[in-house]
């Protein structure tokens, strides 16, 4: 996983309040006063292994007994009804360079504002629904599928909030669909509380190390897994036969502990048993023995980071008829781009953009392609100057994109150029609040009334997002 | 304090009747009973000391452990992979290794012990309190109180920085009370939920509990100078239970302790540490009096809870995961040489500092695929390149019935049963013995069968319970 090109503190707190582990060795960054907590951080979480998939999942619920039997039923029965609308969020961490993704080549103050960083014109293909607008290089696939009508731009998505440009605050309000420091469900987790059920764990899959804070929920169950692939035994200085024999002592040995008539030895016995069975199921999810890894379908970046295998993941459990609602996946990339901006931005956008193509590419294999919309968002833009490091601080608004057969497929908002689109601070203005899509993806693309979900819904406009 | 006219006092003198003394284990005390006690007390024999304390019988295995004659660590200092020193407060892990160093090295296994299951009582979190220095902190609170008695420990907890960042009990002011501390105060540390207490006696609770404060130290960036101010607390008239009064934070302790329903709950809840059976309706009475009347001891309680028949002659426990992790280092005398049981205590299950809420961890759910998986696993680390048999080097007698005692030696031999034993010796035959025609194999295959075999004794459910 790539890190960081700066230390910025606020940014490192939130990713250690969410993973609950800083990397090994770093410390611990500065904690800001004043902070709200993550959402869904006073959820209870069980893990369990779903044997019909042979998926680890960790479920998380706001009650104290999860009742995971349960889960294993209700997900069999809602895989029955698979043609449900999918939402798929894709959080693209650490704040992107919006004016990097979609540069406004055709803007006279461009180049004052990006000596360093600027991109000549034609380096990349023209937005054709703004031509002062050119797409980064490397996201030229996006602009493939903005010409085949699938992809809707926000160029200048935000808030109306100049003062704050804290990462954690502002990721804060994106994931919990308001501007309000001590909200501690998700507005996706909402959603889930009012059209869920209690026992399918799978309407909100979060693909990651921990629950991402848009699912946390109030009522319902959602789930996180990690990527299915991952269920193996390993013991040190055995293999071949001893080994291939070991896997079948397992249930022999749990066989012991279920007769033995006493209720500790049943349980671990139990354990064992379930393990061993779960294992066999899983024998054809399992790598090669030299393999590195299990290929991912064509298209997706086989760099081996974690966006494109769980991306392919959700493409791969859709076509299994899981019954999953919404989804959650976050860039391995951070394009928290402080300083020598040009080659980590680069590389980060080139997989997160590729990957998305590639997804896109995979549901219109699967034929799951109409019932999947993809939102993919960062928690802001950067600051249009950039700073003496080749690099961008926080800024307000940023770029966000709505991708799907069923998308749109046109501008939401706009871009106002650097003359006048400017705040006090000297940060974009937003022309479309985070809210507004949220409440139209709520109505138009999942059929419910948004006033439920998004405090505030009333007063907030409506944008289009889909056809 | 200014109490009302029925004050908390008056309600300690409606006594409880003396329903006699709990019951003591009269049976045979030998060294699987030892071996119990052991693990259910401590972190698991190291090789022989269950048959050395079987030898002073129960009463005095017991009191061993409830009055240790010295705390000192024995062994090594811990490290890491590079040979250098652990840094506890600053690297991220190091908390964890500082504590297992503690669980493996300490003479006084019980305390360590009952430290924990403090921790899991007032759990708290370093994911919201983000200072690995205020968390050891807390645990050296909860440590020197561990036995003494609960209205301490509860006073101490209660003014605990860790606990008062976790609860937000720090900035709960006259006005702006936050009721957070308050309800876990009565719904998980003393009464129980929803039990002889109301919404409203959390509010007003959450009043009398106003008036902490901290300060931020911009130098260490750590919040600093943890205080009560008098300006912030709300000092006006609360009713709590009935009681009216304008009571402070000592108060509230004092009204909490006192209330009719905490003895009942209090001993309930110790003894699921020891046992996974409920205690009888009239032995739950007769821990109760012995609580009260011995002025809410630990101690005492905890010595009559170990020398309880149910504790030697019950049915048995699965291993708390730390535990085992621990108890596993102790049988092949390791010591703490490696972070990767920061990582390893958190596939496990049970990662300390990092309970997965203020209810602590579910010890009803130790066990299921995912954690079946990670502790087998976890073998695979404990043993290593290091221990682990060279087929090219070392030669084993395939016998199936020595081989799985060799395997269990390799663990400080833990008692396994004769069915599990049985089960293992099997598996040693068919895979040193049936399966070996070549002649290579017949001198290859038996290693790799000791090898899997000592990883297979810590998957058996002899092991992992006891």
């Amino acid at each position: 996983m790539r890190q960081p090109t700066c230390s910025c503190n606020d940014f490192d707190r939130a990713q250690l309040l969410r993973r609950g582990a800083a990397q090994a060795g770093r410390g611990l960054p500065v904690i800001e006063p004043g902070m709200p907590m993550p959402a869904g951080t006073g959820l209870n979480r069980r893990s369990f292994m779903l044997s019909a998939t042979g998926m680890l999942l960790s479920v998380y619920g706001a009650g104290r007994l999860l009742d995971t039997a349960a889960f294993e039923a209700g997900i069999a029965n809602a895989a029955s009804t698979p043609n449900g609308r999918v939402l798929v969020s894709v959080y693209l961490q650490g704040g992107i360079d919006s004016m990097s993704v979609l540069c406004p080549v055709g803007d006279p103050l461009y180049s004052t504002y990006r000596k360093v960083l600027g991109l000549p014109e034609g380096a990349g293909p023209t937005f054709t629904e703004d031509p002062r607008l050119q797409w980064h290089p490397q996201a030229a696939p996006l602009a493939t599928l903005h010409a085949e009508g699938k992809v809707s731009a926000l160029p200048t998505i935000g808030y109306t909030d100049p003062m704050n440009q804290s990462h954690f605050t502002s990721r804060h309000y994106y994931e919990v669909g308001a501007m309000d420091a001590n909200l501690l469900t998700g507005w996706l987790g909402r959603y889930l509380d009012v059209v869920g059920t209690a026992d399918n764990p799978l309407q909100g899959l979060c693909l990651d190390d921990s629950l991402q804070p848009a699912l946390a929920t109030a009522k319902v169950p959602v789930a996180t897994i990690d990527l299915p692939s991952d269920y193996s035994f390993y013991a040190e200085g055995v293999w071949g036969p001893p080994q291939d024999l070991m896997y079948g002592a397992f249930r022999s040995l749990g066989e012991v502990g279920v007769r033995s008539g006493d209720v500790g030895l049943k349980e671990s016995g139990q354990a064992a048993v379930m393990s061993t069975t779960l294992r066999e199921q899983l024998l054809p999810f399992q790598p090669a023995p030299n393999a590195t890894a299990p290929a991912l379908p064509a298209g997706y970046p086989t760099a081996g980071d974690s966006f494109p295998a769980r991306m392919a993941a959700v493409a791969q459990m859709l076509a299994a008829g899981l019954p999953i609602t919404c989804a959650t996946v976050t860039t391995d990339s951070v394009f928290d781009t402080h300083e020598s901006q040009a080659s980590s931005f680069t590389s980060g956008l080139g997989e997160a953009v590729q990957t998305l193509y590639a997804f896109q590419r995979d549901l219109e294999a699967r034929g799951l392609a109409d019932r999947v919309l993809t939102v993919v968002w960062s928690e802001f833009g950067r600051r249009p100057q950039e700073n003496a490091s080749a690099g961008t601080d926080h800024g307000a608004a940023g770029c966000g994109f709505v991708i799907g057969e069923n998308a749109a497929g046109k501008m939401i908002g706009e871009w106002q150029g650097l003359a006048s689109g400017l705040d006090s601070l000297g940060n974009l203005t937003e022309t479309a609040d985070f809210r507004s899509l949220y409440c139209s993806v709520l109505e138009k693309w999942l059929g419910q009334d948004a006033a439920q979900i998004i405090p505030g819904a009333s007063s907030l406009p409506r944008v289009t997002v889909v056809q | 304090m200014m109490l009302g006219t029925a004050s908390g006092r008056k309600r300690r003198g409606k006594a409880i009747s003396d329903p006699g003394p709990l019951p003591k284990y009269t049976g045979r005390f030998g060294e699987q009973q030892a071996e119990r006690l052991l693990w259910r007390a401590g972190f698991g024999p190291k090789p022989g000391e269950a048959a050395a304390l079987a030898k002073h019988g129960m009463r005095h295995a017991v009191l061993s452990l409830t009055r240790p004659s010295n705390q000192r660590l024995v062994g090594p200092a811990p490290q890491l992979e590079n040979g250098q020193p652990i840094e506890p407060f600053d690297v991220w892990g190091n908390d964890v290794l500082w504590w297992l160093d503690r669980m493996v090295r300490s003479r006084a296994q019980l305390i360590e012990r009952m430290t924990l299951t403090w921790h899991d009582w007032f759990a708290t979190s370093n994911e919201q309190v983000n200072s690995q220095r205020l968390m050891i902190n807390q645990n050296w609170t909860m440590r020197n109180r561990c036995l003494s008695s609960f209205p301490r420990m509860l006073t101490a907890i209660t003014i605990d920085p860790a606990m008062q960042l976790y609860l937000s009990l720090a900035g709960s002011t006259k006005q702006d009370p936050n009721e957070n501390y308050a309800r876990e105060l009565q719904e998980l540390f003393t009464l129980g939920v929803d039990d002889g207490y109301t919404e409203m006696d959390v509010r007003e609770q959450a009043r009398a509990l106003t008036g902490w404060t901290y300060t931020w130290n911009a130098d260490t960036g750590q919040p600093d100078d943890f205080r009560f101010e008098a300006t912030l607390h709300d000092d006006g008239v609360k009713v709590i239970y009935g009681h009216h009064g304008n009571f402070s934070w000592r108060d509230s302790l004092r009204l909490v302790l006192h209330h009719p329903d905490h003895p009942k709950f209090f001993v309930t809840k110790l003894w699921s540490y020891f046992s996974a059976e409920p205690l009888s309706a009239r032995d739950t009475k007769a821990a109760e009096y012995l609580y009260v009347s011995s002025g809410k001891q630990i101690r005492p309680l905890v010595e009559a809870m170990l020398m309880h028949p149910t504790l030697h002659a019950g049915q048995r426990m699965v291993k708390p995961p730390i535990v085992q992790l621990a108890g596993m280092l102790r049988g092949i005398g390791r010591y703490i040489d490696t972070d990767a049981w920061a990582w390893e205590s958190s596939q496990i299950g049970q990662m300390p500092f990092y309970p997965p809420n203020v209810s602590g961890w579910d010890a009803t759910r130790w066990l299921n695929t995912g954690t079946w998986l990670a502790r087998f696993n976890l073998t695979a680390e404990m043993i290593g390149q290091q221990r682990a048999l060279d087929p090219s080097k070392v030669k084993v007698k395939a016998d199936p019935k020595a081989m799985t005692k060799q395997a269990i030696d390799f663990w400080g031999k833990p008692t396994i049963s004769a069915p599990g034993r049985h089960a293992l010796a099997a598996y040693a035959q068919a895979a040193a013995v049936d399966s070996a025609s070549a002649s290579w194999e017949r001198e290859q295959y038996p290693v790799l069968t000791l090898n899997a075999l000592r990883a297979l004794v810590v998957a058996t459910p002899d092991y992992q319970t006891s």
